[in-house]
Protein backbone atom coordinates (compact mmCIF):
# COMPACT_ATOMS: atom_id res chain seq x y z
CA UNK A 1 0.00 0.00 0.00
CA UNK A 2 2.95 2.09 0.84
CA UNK A 3 4.81 1.54 -2.04
CA UNK A 4 1.71 2.41 -3.95
CA UNK A 5 0.94 5.47 -2.47
CA UNK A 6 4.39 6.37 -2.81
CA UNK A 7 4.24 6.14 -6.53
CA UNK A 8 1.02 7.25 -7.67
CA UNK A 9 2.02 10.54 -5.65
CA UNK A 10 5.03 10.82 -7.51
CA UNK A 11 3.06 10.57 -10.74
CA UNK A 12 0.89 13.39 -9.80
CA UNK A 13 3.81 15.87 -9.10
CA UNK A 14 5.50 14.98 -12.00
CA UNK A 15 2.05 16.17 -13.90
CA UNK A 16 1.30 19.24 -12.38
CA UNK A 17 5.63 19.88 -12.86
CA UNK A 18 4.46 19.00 -16.82
CA UNK A 19 1.53 21.22 -16.24
CA UNK A 20 3.52 24.24 -15.02
CA UNK A 21 6.08 23.63 -17.64
CA UNK A 22 3.64 23.72 -20.34
CA UNK A 23 1.93 26.72 -19.23
CA UNK A 24 5.32 28.49 -19.04
CA UNK A 25 6.06 27.90 -22.77
CA UNK A 26 2.67 28.46 -24.10
CA UNK A 27 3.06 32.22 -22.96
CA UNK A 28 6.48 32.31 -24.65
CA UNK A 29 4.76 30.44 -28.24
CA UNK A 30 3.98 33.90 -29.59
CA UNK A 31 7.17 35.23 -28.20
CA UNK A 32 6.68 38.51 -25.91
CA UNK A 33 4.53 37.84 -23.04
CA UNK A 34 4.44 41.37 -22.90
CA UNK A 35 2.42 41.59 -25.72
CA UNK A 36 -0.53 39.46 -24.72
CA UNK A 37 -0.25 41.72 -21.26
CA UNK A 38 -0.02 45.62 -23.02
CA UNK A 39 -3.25 46.89 -25.16
CA UNK A 40 -1.98 47.66 -28.82
CA UNK A 41 -1.73 51.03 -28.66
CA UNK A 42 1.37 50.61 -26.03
CA UNK A 43 4.87 52.38 -26.66
CA UNK A 44 7.70 51.20 -26.86
CA UNK A 45 8.65 52.79 -22.86
CA UNK A 46 5.64 51.04 -21.74
CA UNK A 47 6.85 47.42 -23.19
CA UNK A 48 10.39 47.96 -21.34
CA UNK A 49 8.80 49.32 -18.17
CA UNK A 50 6.69 46.29 -18.17
CA UNK A 51 9.06 43.63 -18.96
CA UNK A 52 11.33 44.94 -16.00
CA UNK A 53 8.65 45.00 -13.75
CA UNK A 54 7.51 41.42 -14.66
CA UNK A 55 11.63 40.37 -15.13
CA UNK A 56 11.32 39.26 -18.54
CA UNK A 57 14.69 40.61 -19.43
CA UNK A 58 16.36 38.01 -17.58
CA UNK A 59 17.25 34.71 -19.14
CA UNK A 60 14.87 32.20 -19.48
CA UNK A 61 16.08 29.59 -17.09
CA UNK A 62 16.05 31.33 -14.54
CA UNK A 63 12.80 33.04 -15.50
CA UNK A 64 11.59 29.26 -15.53
CA UNK A 65 12.91 28.64 -11.92
CA UNK A 66 11.42 32.00 -10.34
CA UNK A 67 7.92 31.04 -11.62
CA UNK A 68 8.07 27.10 -10.42
CA UNK A 69 9.23 28.74 -7.09
CA UNK A 70 6.63 31.04 -6.71
CA UNK A 71 3.62 28.03 -7.78
CA UNK A 72 5.74 26.17 -5.01
CA UNK A 73 4.48 29.35 -2.69
CA UNK A 74 1.06 29.68 -3.98
CA UNK A 75 2.21 33.05 -5.67
CA UNK A 76 0.75 32.91 -8.91
CA UNK A 77 1.69 36.50 -9.98
CA UNK A 78 -0.48 39.79 -10.09
CA UNK A 79 -3.28 40.56 -11.84
CA UNK A 80 -2.67 43.50 -14.42
CA UNK A 81 -6.10 45.14 -14.72
CA UNK A 82 -6.79 44.97 -10.79
CA UNK A 83 -3.58 45.19 -9.31
CA UNK A 84 -4.15 42.42 -6.61
CA UNK A 85 -2.39 38.98 -6.42
CA UNK A 86 -3.88 36.44 -8.67
CA UNK A 87 -4.42 34.34 -5.38
CA UNK A 88 -6.54 36.60 -3.96
CA UNK A 89 -8.69 37.18 -6.85
CA UNK A 90 -9.45 33.66 -7.37
CA UNK A 91 -10.19 33.20 -3.87
CA UNK A 92 -13.10 35.62 -4.40
CA UNK A 93 -14.69 33.94 -6.99
CA UNK A 94 -14.15 29.93 -6.20
CA UNK A 95 -17.40 29.75 -3.60
CA UNK A 96 -19.58 30.46 -6.57
CA UNK A 97 -17.50 27.95 -8.73
CA UNK A 98 -17.91 25.23 -6.10
CA UNK A 99 -21.45 25.93 -5.26
CA UNK A 100 -22.38 25.76 -8.73
CA UNK A 101 -20.28 22.49 -9.46
CA UNK A 102 -21.75 21.37 -6.38
CA UNK A 103 -25.55 21.62 -7.10
CA UNK A 104 -24.78 20.43 -10.72
CA UNK A 105 -22.92 17.13 -9.20
CA UNK A 106 -26.30 16.48 -6.81
CA UNK A 107 -28.29 16.77 -10.34
CA UNK A 108 -25.71 15.17 -12.37
CA UNK A 109 -24.99 11.95 -9.69
CA UNK A 110 -28.56 11.97 -7.99
CA UNK A 111 -30.11 11.38 -11.77
CA UNK A 112 -27.09 9.74 -12.96
CA UNK A 113 -26.59 6.74 -10.29
CA UNK A 114 -30.69 6.18 -10.02
CA UNK A 115 -31.16 5.89 -14.12
CA UNK A 116 -28.04 3.68 -14.44
CA UNK A 117 -28.85 1.43 -11.53
CA UNK A 118 -32.48 0.86 -12.54
CA UNK A 119 -31.06 0.81 -16.64
CA UNK A 120 -28.98 -1.89 -15.04
CA UNK A 121 -31.29 -3.93 -13.02
CA UNK A 122 -34.04 -3.65 -15.56
CA UNK A 123 -31.79 -3.62 -18.95
CA UNK A 124 -34.56 -6.00 -19.93
CA UNK A 125 -37.61 -3.96 -19.47
CA UNK A 126 -39.41 -2.38 -22.17
CA UNK A 127 -39.02 1.28 -20.25
CA UNK A 128 -35.07 0.46 -20.39
CA UNK A 129 -34.91 1.86 -23.61
CA UNK A 130 -36.58 5.09 -23.75
CA UNK A 131 -34.31 5.93 -20.73
CA UNK A 132 -31.44 5.47 -22.41
CA UNK A 133 -32.41 7.93 -24.96
CA UNK A 134 -32.76 10.16 -22.69
CA UNK A 135 -29.32 10.08 -21.21
CA UNK A 136 -27.91 10.01 -24.79
CA UNK A 137 -30.18 13.33 -25.38
CA UNK A 138 -28.67 15.15 -22.09
CA UNK A 139 -25.46 14.15 -22.87
CA UNK A 140 -25.70 15.68 -26.86
CA UNK A 141 -27.08 19.00 -25.22
CA UNK A 142 -24.77 21.97 -24.68
CA UNK A 143 -25.17 23.29 -21.94
CA UNK A 144 -25.31 26.83 -23.46
CA UNK A 145 -28.57 25.89 -25.25
CA UNK A 146 -30.02 24.12 -22.38
CA UNK A 147 -29.36 26.96 -20.52
CA UNK A 148 -31.06 29.47 -22.40
CA UNK A 149 -33.71 26.76 -23.21
CA UNK A 150 -34.33 26.95 -18.99
CA UNK A 151 -33.77 30.86 -19.17
CA UNK A 152 -36.77 30.82 -22.05
CA UNK A 153 -39.58 28.81 -20.21
CA UNK A 154 -39.42 29.16 -16.37
CA UNK A 155 -37.71 32.98 -16.74
CA UNK A 156 -39.00 34.75 -19.42
CA UNK A 157 -42.25 31.98 -20.01
CA UNK A 158 -43.21 31.00 -16.86
CA UNK A 159 -41.49 33.79 -14.27
CA UNK A 160 -41.03 31.87 -11.71
CA UNK A 161 -37.23 32.10 -11.62
CA UNK A 162 -35.04 34.82 -12.27
CA UNK A 163 -33.35 34.47 -15.42
CA UNK A 164 -29.69 35.59 -14.29
CA UNK A 165 -26.99 36.70 -11.97
CA UNK A 166 -26.38 36.14 -8.20
CA UNK A 167 -28.47 36.20 -5.00
CA UNK A 168 -30.60 33.36 -3.05
CA UNK A 169 -30.68 29.36 -3.83
CA UNK A 170 -33.54 30.01 -6.20
CA UNK A 171 -30.59 31.66 -8.83
CA UNK A 172 -28.83 28.66 -8.49
CA UNK A 173 -31.35 26.41 -9.67
CA UNK A 174 -31.49 26.53 -13.45
CA UNK A 175 -27.51 27.10 -14.14
CA UNK A 176 -27.12 23.53 -11.71
CA UNK A 177 -29.81 22.00 -13.67
CA UNK A 178 -27.93 22.86 -17.12
CA UNK A 179 -24.62 21.91 -16.19
CA UNK A 180 -25.60 18.83 -14.44
CA UNK A 181 -28.10 17.49 -17.10
CA UNK A 182 -24.87 17.39 -19.44
CA UNK A 183 -22.99 15.38 -17.01
CA UNK A 184 -25.12 12.75 -15.60
CA UNK A 185 -24.33 10.52 -18.68
CA UNK A 186 -20.89 9.23 -17.79
CA UNK A 187 -22.80 8.43 -14.42
CA UNK A 188 -25.88 7.14 -16.08
CA UNK A 189 -23.00 4.88 -17.82
CA UNK A 190 -20.23 3.53 -15.56
CA UNK A 191 -23.74 2.79 -13.13
CA UNK A 192 -25.18 0.88 -15.69
CA UNK A 193 -22.37 -1.32 -16.59
CA UNK A 194 -21.45 -1.91 -13.53
CA UNK A 195 -24.52 -3.34 -12.33
CA UNK A 196 -24.99 -5.20 -15.36
CA UNK A 197 -21.32 -6.67 -14.38
CA UNK A 198 -22.02 -7.19 -10.55
CA UNK A 199 -25.57 -8.88 -11.47
CA UNK A 200 -23.61 -11.95 -13.36
CA UNK A 201 -21.70 -12.97 -11.04
CA UNK A 202 -21.62 -16.04 -9.21
CA UNK A 203 -22.42 -14.48 -5.44
CA UNK A 204 -25.63 -13.21 -6.98
CA UNK A 205 -26.42 -16.54 -8.48
CA UNK A 206 -26.02 -18.27 -5.15
CA UNK A 207 -28.04 -15.57 -3.55
CA UNK A 208 -30.64 -16.18 -5.98
CA UNK A 209 -30.31 -20.28 -5.32
CA UNK A 210 -30.64 -19.93 -1.47
CA UNK A 211 -34.16 -17.24 -2.11
CA UNK A 212 -32.40 -14.12 -1.03
CA UNK A 213 -35.44 -11.63 -2.18
CA UNK A 214 -34.13 -9.87 -5.34
CA UNK A 215 -34.23 -6.37 -4.52
CA UNK A 216 -32.24 -7.63 -1.11
CA UNK A 217 -29.72 -8.70 -3.46
CA UNK A 218 -29.46 -5.24 -5.37
CA UNK A 219 -29.42 -3.44 -2.51
CA UNK A 220 -27.08 -5.37 -0.46
CA UNK A 221 -25.07 -7.44 -2.31
CA UNK A 222 -24.91 -5.60 -6.02
CA UNK A 223 -24.52 -1.84 -4.58
CA UNK A 224 -21.42 -2.00 -2.73
CA UNK A 225 -19.55 -3.94 -5.86
CA UNK A 226 -20.94 -1.57 -8.28
CA UNK A 227 -19.83 1.23 -6.63
CA UNK A 228 -16.21 0.61 -7.04
CA UNK A 229 -16.18 2.13 -10.64
CA UNK A 230 -18.61 4.67 -9.73
CA UNK A 231 -15.66 6.37 -7.84
CA UNK A 232 -13.52 7.06 -9.97
CA UNK A 233 -15.94 8.34 -13.08
CA UNK A 234 -16.83 10.75 -10.10
CA UNK A 235 -13.45 12.12 -9.54
CA UNK A 236 -13.27 12.64 -13.56
CA UNK A 237 -16.33 14.25 -13.76
CA UNK A 238 -16.34 16.74 -10.75
CA UNK A 239 -13.26 17.95 -12.72
CA UNK A 240 -15.30 18.43 -15.82
CA UNK A 241 -18.27 20.46 -14.28
CA UNK A 242 -15.75 22.26 -12.74
CA UNK A 243 -14.21 23.12 -15.95
CA UNK A 244 -18.05 23.43 -17.85
CA UNK A 245 -18.72 26.25 -15.52
CA UNK A 246 -16.84 28.44 -17.40
CA UNK A 247 -19.76 28.24 -20.20
CA UNK A 248 -22.87 27.86 -17.91
CA UNK A 249 -21.26 31.06 -15.95
CA UNK A 250 -20.91 33.07 -18.91
CA UNK A 251 -24.98 32.04 -19.85
CA UNK A 252 -26.27 32.98 -16.16
CA UNK A 253 -24.03 35.91 -15.49
CA UNK A 254 -22.99 33.46 -12.43
CA UNK A 255 -19.98 35.59 -10.86
CA UNK A 256 -17.51 32.29 -10.15
CA UNK A 257 -14.18 31.56 -12.33
CA UNK A 258 -15.58 30.97 -15.18
CA UNK A 259 -16.78 34.99 -15.66
CA UNK A 260 -14.03 35.86 -14.21
CA UNK A 261 -11.60 34.28 -16.98
CA UNK A 262 -13.70 35.55 -20.08
CA UNK A 263 -13.83 38.74 -18.22
CA UNK A 264 -9.98 38.71 -17.86
CA UNK A 265 -9.36 37.21 -21.49
CA UNK A 266 -11.46 40.59 -22.69
CA UNK A 267 -8.85 42.57 -20.57
CA UNK A 268 -5.88 40.95 -21.66
CA UNK A 269 -5.47 40.12 -18.07
CA UNK A 270 -3.41 36.77 -18.78
CA UNK A 271 -2.06 36.22 -15.15
CA UNK A 272 -5.27 35.89 -14.40
CA UNK A 273 -6.24 33.35 -17.26
CA UNK A 274 -2.90 31.32 -16.61
CA UNK A 275 -3.94 31.08 -12.66
CA UNK A 276 -7.92 29.56 -13.52
CA UNK A 277 -5.85 26.57 -15.93
CA UNK A 278 -3.15 26.29 -13.33
CA UNK A 279 -6.28 26.01 -10.89
CA UNK A 280 -8.14 23.62 -12.68
CA UNK A 281 -5.58 21.16 -13.59
CA UNK A 282 -4.08 21.23 -9.74
CA UNK A 283 -7.85 20.13 -8.92
CA UNK A 284 -8.20 17.10 -11.72
CA UNK A 285 -5.15 16.05 -10.84
CA UNK A 286 -5.71 15.67 -6.60
CA UNK A 287 -9.16 14.60 -7.54
CA UNK A 288 -7.73 11.48 -9.80
CA UNK A 289 -5.70 10.83 -6.86
CA UNK A 290 -7.63 10.67 -4.26
CA UNK A 291 -10.53 8.56 -6.60
CA UNK A 292 -7.58 5.88 -7.40
CA UNK A 293 -6.68 5.87 -3.38
CA UNK A 294 -10.05 5.51 -2.76
CA UNK A 295 -10.62 2.61 -5.32
CA UNK A 296 -7.58 1.02 -4.32
CA UNK A 297 -8.63 1.00 -0.47
CA UNK A 298 -12.13 -0.26 -1.64
CA UNK A 299 -10.46 -2.81 -3.77
CA UNK A 300 -7.07 -4.50 -2.60
CA UNK A 301 -6.76 -6.08 -6.60
CA UNK A 302 -5.98 -2.76 -7.40
CA UNK A 303 -2.80 -1.77 -5.69
CA UNK A 304 -1.02 -5.18 -6.02
CA UNK A 305 -1.29 -4.85 -9.63
CA UNK A 306 0.24 -1.22 -9.41
CA UNK A 307 2.80 -1.87 -7.05
CA UNK A 308 3.98 -5.29 -9.04
CA UNK B 1 -35.11 -12.85 -16.68
CA UNK B 2 -32.46 -15.19 -17.66
CA UNK B 3 -34.45 -17.39 -20.27
CA UNK B 4 -35.39 -13.66 -22.02
CA UNK B 5 -31.66 -12.97 -21.93
CA UNK B 6 -30.61 -15.72 -23.74
CA UNK B 7 -33.29 -15.38 -26.45
CA UNK B 8 -33.01 -11.91 -27.39
CA UNK B 9 -29.60 -11.39 -29.16
CA UNK B 10 -31.05 -13.10 -32.89
CA UNK B 11 -34.31 -10.59 -33.12
CA UNK B 12 -32.94 -7.84 -31.24
CA UNK B 13 -29.85 -7.19 -33.72
CA UNK B 14 -32.17 -5.84 -36.49
CA UNK B 15 -33.73 -3.32 -34.53
CA UNK B 16 -30.87 -1.94 -32.55
CA UNK B 17 -29.44 -0.92 -35.90
CA UNK B 18 -32.41 1.29 -36.93
CA UNK B 19 -31.09 4.16 -34.36
CA UNK B 20 -27.76 4.19 -35.82
CA UNK B 21 -28.40 4.37 -39.35
CA UNK B 22 -30.91 7.20 -38.57
CA UNK B 23 -28.10 8.82 -36.87
CA UNK B 24 -25.71 8.48 -39.73
CA UNK B 25 -28.61 9.27 -42.61
CA UNK B 26 -28.67 12.86 -40.56
CA UNK B 27 -24.64 13.30 -40.44
CA UNK B 28 -24.71 12.62 -44.34
CA UNK B 29 -28.17 14.85 -45.03
CA UNK B 30 -26.23 18.27 -42.66
CA UNK B 31 -23.61 17.32 -44.65
CA UNK B 32 -24.69 17.62 -47.73
CA UNK B 33 -26.62 20.82 -46.71
CA UNK B 34 -23.00 21.98 -45.70
CA UNK B 35 -21.57 21.23 -48.96
CA UNK B 36 -24.03 22.38 -50.71
CA UNK B 37 -25.09 25.98 -48.91
CA UNK B 38 -24.69 28.46 -51.61
CA UNK B 39 -27.60 26.33 -53.70
CA UNK B 40 -29.84 25.87 -51.09
CA UNK B 41 -29.88 29.19 -48.64
CA UNK B 42 -32.61 31.13 -49.27
CA UNK B 43 -30.45 34.43 -49.22
CA UNK B 44 -27.38 35.56 -48.24
CA UNK B 45 -25.98 35.02 -44.81
CA UNK B 46 -24.45 38.17 -44.60
CA UNK B 47 -27.25 40.77 -46.05
CA UNK B 48 -28.86 42.41 -43.37
CA UNK B 49 -32.42 44.64 -43.35
CA UNK B 50 -32.30 46.80 -40.69
CA UNK B 51 -36.19 47.10 -41.53
CA UNK B 52 -36.59 43.45 -40.49
CA UNK B 53 -34.47 42.75 -37.56
CA UNK B 54 -35.59 40.16 -35.06
CA UNK B 55 -38.81 39.70 -36.92
CA UNK B 56 -40.47 36.23 -35.87
CA UNK B 57 -40.41 32.91 -38.35
CA UNK B 58 -42.77 33.69 -41.06
CA UNK B 59 -42.32 37.11 -41.88
CA UNK B 60 -42.06 39.02 -44.90
CA UNK B 61 -40.20 41.94 -45.46
CA UNK B 62 -39.00 43.57 -48.68
CA UNK B 63 -40.09 40.18 -50.72
CA UNK B 64 -38.34 37.81 -48.62
CA UNK B 65 -39.56 35.39 -46.49
CA UNK B 66 -38.30 34.77 -43.35
CA UNK B 67 -39.03 31.60 -42.71
CA UNK B 68 -37.36 30.77 -38.89
CA UNK B 69 -37.17 35.02 -38.25
CA UNK B 70 -34.34 36.86 -38.55
CA UNK B 71 -31.75 38.25 -36.03
CA UNK B 72 -30.68 41.75 -34.57
CA UNK B 73 -29.54 42.83 -37.65
CA UNK B 74 -32.14 41.41 -40.20
CA UNK B 75 -30.46 38.39 -41.16
CA UNK B 76 -32.38 35.64 -42.47
CA UNK B 77 -31.75 32.57 -39.69
CA UNK B 78 -32.45 29.61 -41.97
CA UNK B 79 -29.47 30.78 -44.30
CA UNK B 80 -27.30 31.38 -41.87
CA UNK B 81 -27.90 28.12 -40.18
CA UNK B 82 -27.44 26.46 -43.67
CA UNK B 83 -23.59 28.10 -43.99
CA UNK B 84 -23.12 27.51 -40.01
CA UNK B 85 -23.63 23.74 -40.70
CA UNK B 86 -20.33 24.39 -42.93
CA UNK B 87 -18.22 26.00 -39.78
CA UNK B 88 -18.99 22.92 -37.57
CA UNK B 89 -18.07 20.52 -39.88
CA UNK B 90 -15.34 21.65 -41.30
CA UNK B 91 -14.15 22.75 -38.07
CA UNK B 92 -14.99 19.21 -36.53
CA UNK B 93 -13.94 17.15 -39.42
CA UNK B 94 -10.41 18.93 -39.74
CA UNK B 95 -10.09 19.01 -35.82
CA UNK B 96 -10.50 15.36 -35.25
CA UNK B 97 -8.49 14.35 -38.28
CA UNK B 98 -5.47 16.30 -37.03
CA UNK B 99 -5.85 15.10 -33.36
CA UNK B 100 -6.38 11.49 -34.58
CA UNK B 101 -3.27 11.49 -36.81
CA UNK B 102 -1.18 13.22 -34.42
CA UNK B 103 -2.41 11.32 -31.68
CA UNK B 104 -2.28 7.66 -33.58
CA UNK B 105 0.76 8.34 -34.39
CA UNK B 106 2.29 8.89 -31.10
CA UNK B 107 0.09 6.49 -29.31
CA UNK B 108 1.17 3.95 -31.61
CA UNK B 109 5.24 4.91 -31.04
CA UNK B 110 4.62 4.70 -27.55
CA UNK B 111 2.93 1.36 -27.06
CA UNK B 112 5.61 -0.12 -29.36
CA UNK B 113 9.07 1.22 -28.59
CA UNK B 114 7.92 0.97 -24.98
CA UNK B 115 11.21 2.41 -22.69
CA UNK B 116 12.15 5.68 -22.42
CA UNK B 117 9.82 6.71 -25.47
CA UNK B 118 6.78 5.19 -23.88
CA UNK B 119 7.08 6.79 -20.40
CA UNK B 120 7.90 10.11 -21.98
CA UNK B 121 5.33 10.09 -24.47
CA UNK B 122 2.79 8.70 -22.01
CA UNK B 123 3.33 11.71 -19.15
CA UNK B 124 2.75 14.28 -21.65
CA UNK B 125 -0.32 12.68 -22.54
CA UNK B 126 -1.12 12.84 -18.83
CA UNK B 127 -0.14 16.44 -18.97
CA UNK B 128 -2.19 17.40 -21.44
CA UNK B 129 -5.09 15.62 -20.27
CA UNK B 130 -4.91 17.00 -16.51
CA UNK B 131 -5.76 20.84 -17.86
CA UNK B 132 -9.41 20.86 -18.47
CA UNK B 133 -10.23 20.27 -21.97
CA UNK B 134 -12.54 23.70 -22.36
CA UNK B 135 -9.50 25.73 -20.25
CA UNK B 136 -6.65 24.28 -22.52
CA UNK B 137 -8.58 25.52 -25.57
CA UNK B 138 -9.59 29.12 -23.95
CA UNK B 139 -5.82 29.68 -22.79
CA UNK B 140 -4.62 28.81 -26.24
CA UNK B 141 -6.88 30.86 -27.91
CA UNK B 142 -6.25 33.62 -25.89
CA UNK B 143 -2.40 32.96 -27.30
CA UNK B 144 -3.18 32.06 -30.65
CA UNK B 145 -5.82 34.30 -31.22
CA UNK B 146 -9.36 33.36 -32.61
CA UNK B 147 -10.05 32.55 -36.07
CA UNK B 148 -11.00 29.66 -38.69
CA UNK B 149 -7.54 27.56 -38.70
CA UNK B 150 -6.82 28.52 -35.13
CA UNK B 151 -10.01 26.81 -33.88
CA UNK B 152 -9.09 23.78 -35.73
CA UNK B 153 -5.22 23.86 -34.27
CA UNK B 154 -6.25 24.49 -30.67
CA UNK B 155 -8.84 21.74 -30.54
CA UNK B 156 -6.41 19.16 -32.23
CA UNK B 157 -3.46 20.16 -29.25
CA UNK B 158 -6.37 19.80 -26.61
CA UNK B 159 -8.05 16.50 -27.71
CA UNK B 160 -5.06 14.45 -29.25
CA UNK B 161 -4.27 13.02 -26.66
CA UNK B 162 -7.80 11.07 -26.23
CA UNK B 163 -6.86 9.26 -29.82
CA UNK B 164 -3.15 8.68 -28.34
CA UNK B 165 -4.07 6.95 -25.00
CA UNK B 166 -6.46 4.11 -27.05
CA UNK B 167 -3.91 3.85 -29.85
CA UNK B 168 -1.33 3.09 -26.86
CA UNK B 169 -3.51 0.51 -25.37
CA UNK B 170 -4.49 -1.19 -28.91
CA UNK B 171 -0.77 -1.37 -29.76
CA UNK B 172 0.08 -3.00 -26.22
CA UNK B 173 -2.29 -5.69 -26.52
CA UNK B 174 -1.41 -5.67 -30.52
CA UNK B 175 2.27 -5.85 -29.98
CA UNK B 176 2.50 -8.78 -28.39
CA UNK B 177 0.69 -11.29 -31.03
CA UNK B 178 2.93 -14.11 -33.33
CA UNK B 179 2.29 -12.04 -36.47
CA UNK B 180 3.41 -9.01 -35.39
CA UNK B 181 6.54 -10.69 -33.26
CA UNK B 182 7.40 -12.45 -36.43
CA UNK B 183 7.28 -9.02 -38.91
CA UNK B 184 9.59 -7.73 -36.52
CA UNK B 185 12.18 -11.12 -36.32
CA UNK B 186 12.22 -10.84 -40.38
CA UNK B 187 13.57 -7.47 -40.26
CA UNK B 188 10.77 -5.70 -40.64
CA UNK B 189 11.52 -1.70 -39.47
CA UNK B 190 9.02 0.21 -36.82
CA UNK B 191 7.15 2.10 -39.70
CA UNK B 192 6.30 -0.78 -41.76
CA UNK B 193 5.44 -3.18 -38.59
CA UNK B 194 2.92 -0.18 -37.16
CA UNK B 195 1.74 0.56 -40.93
CA UNK B 196 0.80 -2.70 -42.11
CA UNK B 197 0.26 -4.68 -39.03
CA UNK B 198 -0.94 -2.56 -35.92
CA UNK B 199 -2.59 0.14 -37.82
CA UNK B 200 -4.85 -2.40 -39.55
CA UNK B 201 -5.62 -4.39 -36.53
CA UNK B 202 -6.51 -1.43 -33.85
CA UNK B 203 -8.49 0.80 -36.91
CA UNK B 204 -12.00 -0.50 -35.13
CA UNK B 205 -11.05 1.52 -31.86
CA UNK B 206 -9.52 4.21 -33.38
CA UNK B 207 -12.49 4.72 -35.58
CA UNK B 208 -15.07 4.87 -32.30
CA UNK B 209 -12.90 7.25 -30.64
CA UNK B 210 -12.98 9.72 -33.86
CA UNK B 211 -16.58 9.43 -34.08
CA UNK B 212 -17.49 10.03 -30.63
CA UNK B 213 -14.82 12.70 -30.75
CA UNK B 214 -16.39 14.44 -33.44
CA UNK B 215 -19.49 14.75 -31.68
CA UNK B 216 -16.99 16.65 -29.02
CA UNK B 217 -14.96 18.58 -31.09
CA UNK B 218 -18.50 20.42 -32.60
CA UNK B 219 -19.59 20.52 -28.66
CA UNK B 220 -15.97 22.45 -28.33
CA UNK B 221 -15.87 24.86 -31.69
CA UNK B 222 -19.62 26.00 -30.64
CA UNK B 223 -18.72 26.57 -27.06
CA UNK B 224 -15.50 28.54 -28.31
CA UNK B 225 -17.67 30.67 -30.59
CA UNK B 226 -20.57 31.05 -27.70
CA UNK B 227 -17.75 32.57 -25.88
CA UNK B 228 -16.66 34.66 -28.90
CA UNK B 229 -13.07 32.63 -29.40
CA UNK B 230 -14.03 30.88 -31.97
CA UNK B 231 -15.14 31.75 -35.55
CA UNK B 232 -15.44 35.37 -36.10
CA UNK B 233 -18.49 37.48 -37.05
CA UNK B 234 -20.02 38.33 -39.95
CA UNK B 235 -18.97 34.27 -40.64
CA UNK B 236 -22.09 32.67 -39.34
CA UNK B 237 -21.59 29.53 -36.54
CA UNK B 238 -24.17 28.19 -34.63
CA UNK B 239 -21.94 28.89 -31.03
CA UNK B 240 -21.75 32.55 -32.06
CA UNK B 241 -25.55 32.96 -33.63
CA UNK B 242 -26.27 31.13 -29.87
CA UNK B 243 -24.53 33.93 -28.13
CA UNK B 244 -26.52 36.45 -29.74
CA UNK B 245 -30.00 34.68 -28.69
CA UNK B 246 -28.35 34.49 -25.11
CA UNK B 247 -28.70 38.57 -25.76
CA UNK B 248 -32.15 38.55 -27.01
CA UNK B 249 -33.78 35.76 -25.16
CA UNK B 250 -36.70 37.85 -23.62
CA UNK B 251 -37.05 39.17 -26.69
CA UNK B 252 -36.59 36.62 -29.68
CA UNK B 253 -36.98 33.37 -28.52
CA UNK B 254 -36.18 31.72 -31.73
CA UNK B 255 -32.20 33.06 -32.46
CA UNK B 256 -31.10 31.00 -29.49
CA UNK B 257 -33.35 28.07 -30.13
CA UNK B 258 -32.89 27.17 -33.76
CA UNK B 259 -29.23 27.14 -33.83
CA UNK B 260 -29.23 24.85 -30.32
CA UNK B 261 -31.37 22.78 -31.89
CA UNK B 262 -28.86 22.17 -34.74
CA UNK B 263 -25.98 21.48 -32.75
CA UNK B 264 -28.36 19.04 -30.36
CA UNK B 265 -29.34 16.91 -33.66
CA UNK B 266 -25.77 16.61 -34.83
CA UNK B 267 -23.67 15.86 -31.77
CA UNK B 268 -26.37 13.52 -31.08
CA UNK B 269 -26.65 11.66 -34.13
CA UNK B 270 -22.80 11.44 -33.87
CA UNK B 271 -23.53 10.36 -30.02
CA UNK B 272 -25.53 7.50 -31.08
CA UNK B 273 -23.46 6.44 -34.63
CA UNK B 274 -20.07 6.30 -32.03
CA UNK B 275 -22.26 4.21 -28.91
CA UNK B 276 -23.18 1.67 -31.90
CA UNK B 277 -19.82 1.53 -33.21
CA UNK B 278 -18.36 1.24 -29.96
CA UNK B 279 -20.96 -1.83 -29.27
CA UNK B 280 -20.13 -3.15 -32.67
CA UNK B 281 -16.91 -2.74 -33.10
CA UNK B 282 -14.73 -2.92 -29.69
CA UNK B 283 -16.72 -4.63 -27.27
CA UNK B 284 -13.85 -4.96 -24.55
CA UNK B 285 -13.19 -1.33 -24.89
CA UNK B 286 -16.62 0.32 -23.23
CA UNK B 287 -15.33 2.60 -21.57
CA UNK B 288 -17.39 3.90 -18.60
Amino acid sequence: MKRFLVRRFGQAVVTIFGVLTLVFFLQRLTGDPVYLLLPDAATQEDIDALRHALGLDRPLAVQYFSFIADFVRLDLGRSVAQKLPVTTILASRIPFTLALAGGALLVAGGLGLTIGALLGAFHRHRLALPLGWFVVAAQSMPTFWSGILLILVFAVGLGWLPPSSSGGPEHLIMPALALGLFSLANFARVTRNSVVEELSRQYVRTARARGVPPRRILLRHVARNAAIPVITVAGLEISNLLAGAVIVETVFAWPGLGQLTMQSILARDFPIVQGVVLLGACVTVILNLAADILYSVVDPRIRLQVAR
Amino acid sequence: MSVQAVAAPGTARSRLWVGPGCALLIILALLAIAVMAPLIAPYSPETQNLLGRLKPPGFASRGRVYWLGSDELGRDLLSRLVWGARVSLLVATASVLLSAVVGTILGMLAGYRRGTVEVVLMRIVDVFLSIPAILFAIILVAVLGPGLTNVVVVLALTRWPRHARVAYAQTLAVSVQPYVRLARFMGAGTVRVLVLHVLPNILGALVVVMTLEFGQMVLFEAGLSFLGLGVQPPTPSWGAMLSTGRDYVSTAWWIATFPGLCLFVLVLAANILGDALRDRLDPEQRRG
